[in-house]
């Protein structure tokens, strides 16, 4: 049993294939997606997409929000912007966090707050990514 | 030799402009091919994103979304396309000349028409014609989703108020290198395919509620339809320079051929003067 996997953004594909499992960071946390599992559309947060191929390979892709469809042997994320896991450089999310963290505690009216917000979130959700991909090897 | 120095001094002006019109046809050329990518780097989204919105639509829709829904037409809204900067041949006046009739076509039938710019070529010709709603400028070769989000935006804002009825993306659509084709393609209200047959009534689980989620599909499918005319405009841009620039060295290859001779002639005329000044000279002592 496999599903397919499309990984796609507005400016390319980033992956596409078959795999055994796909978590992903739902809106209302990280879901697992097995083969057959119901239509099901929700939004994506800042976090780690991982695919697990048929033959156990890893697949880690950021995604900094977006959306997920799945049929029962289809998973479509519509990522806002995707990158490989690899070409993440743990020093610019750090820049970007501290930057957004900066922000936040300049931040003024309530547009900037939101924004700041969010970027801090998805500075976090990059090193926490990368963290964890580095305890693994 | 004044007449020839003169000549040989244009010839030289020539070369050097055909030098610039030589180079600026090998970038352009390759820029194209590149910008060739990046379009097709940009299908997969939209095809997905259709495949979904088609997959929500045979799902029970029971709650409607204005941006799925036709309603009588007081007043357009469009998007055009255009190139940041020039020297490629007729390719935005081409796209401007379509907007024109379309936009009298609308008139004629007593319809509104409100634009949004992109590209500054646009935003100069427009400027002086009608009033702009939005304008996003300085794209360069590689646009980004993110600069367009708020000028699509506002027109999608428009569209949700009622301000307008019906929102059209002006570009020019690449065909193949010698031809670029402006093309009219509307956005809203989002045109649905044939509908795929689903044996058995179904609904998606919707994680948190559907409406929200519906929005979110709609906004980022027209964005990415305006990011893919955005950068096939760039292709376009570019195949025209490509053409527009070799055509002008041609041209400069031909000035230079015609300046050549004159300049031969001038020489020549200058030499046999001389010589008959000479032997004239020698007749007149001897």
């Amino acid at each position: 049993m496999k599903i397919h996997v499309d990984v796609v953004s507005a400016e390319g594909q980033i992956w596409t294939g078959s795999a055994a499992t796909v978590y992903a960071p739902a809106q209302m946390g990280e879901i697992g997606i097995l083969p057959r599992h119901a239509p099901l559309l929700t939004r994506l947060k800042p976090g780690n997409l991982r695919i697990e191929t048929e033959n156990g390979d890893q697949e880690n892709v950021f995604v900094s929000g977006g959306l997920l469809e799945v049929q029962p042997h289809l998973v479509t994320i519509m990522a806002d912007i995707a990158e490989r896991a690899d070409e993440l450089d743990e020093s610019e999310a750090q820049k970007a966090k501290e930057r957004a963290e900066e922000a936040v505690s300049a931040a003024e009216d309530q547009i900037d707050l939101a924004r700041a917000q969010a970027e801090l979130a998805e500075a976090a959700a990059r090193l926490d990514m990368l963290q964890k991909i580095r305890s693994r090897h | 030799m004044a007449g020839a120095k003169e000549v040989k001094g244009k010839i030289k002006s020539v070369q050097n402009t055909q030098k610039i019109t030589k180079a600026m046809e090998m970038v352009a050329a390759s820029k194209m091919r590149r910008a060739q990518e990046r379009v097709d780097a940009a299908r997969p989204y939209a095809q997905k994103i259709r495949r979904t919105i088609g997959h929500l639509a045979n799902a029970n829709l029971s709650y409607g979304h204005p941006f799925l829904e036709e309603r009588e037409v007081k007043r357009v809204g469009l998007i055009v396309v255009s190139s940041d900067r020039g020297l490629c041949g007729g390719l935005n006046i081409n796209l401007f000349r379509r907007v024109l009739t379309e936009m009298r076509a609308w008139k004629d039938k007593g319809v509104e028409v409100e634009i949004t710019v992109v590209g500054r070529k646009g935003l100069s010709f427009f400027r002086r014609l009608i009033e702009i709603r939005a304008e996003t400028v300085d794209l360069g070769d590689k646009p980004r989703l993110a600069d367009l989000i708020g000028a699509a935006k506002v027109m999608m804002d428009d569209y949700r108020n009622g301000d307008i009825d019906r929102l059209f993306l002006m570009s020019n659509e690449f065909v193949n290198t010698m031809t670029q084709k402006p093309e009219m393609q509307q956005l809203l209200p989002v045109e649905q395919g044939p509908a795929e047959e689903l044996p058995d009534y179904w609904d998606y689980i919707y994680e948190p509620e559907p409406e929200g989620l519906l929005d979110d599909i709609l906004v980022r499918y027209v964005e990415s339809q305006v990011y893919q005319g955005v950068v096939e405009n760039v292709a376009c841009e570019m195949a025209a320079r490509m053409v527009a620039m070799k055509s002008a060295s041609d041209n400069a290859g031909d000035i230079i051929d015609d300046l050549q001779l004159e300049y031969n002639k001038q020489r020549q005329a200058a030499i046999t003067q001389e010589l008959s000044e000479i032997v004239a000279g020698a007749a007149a002592v001897s």
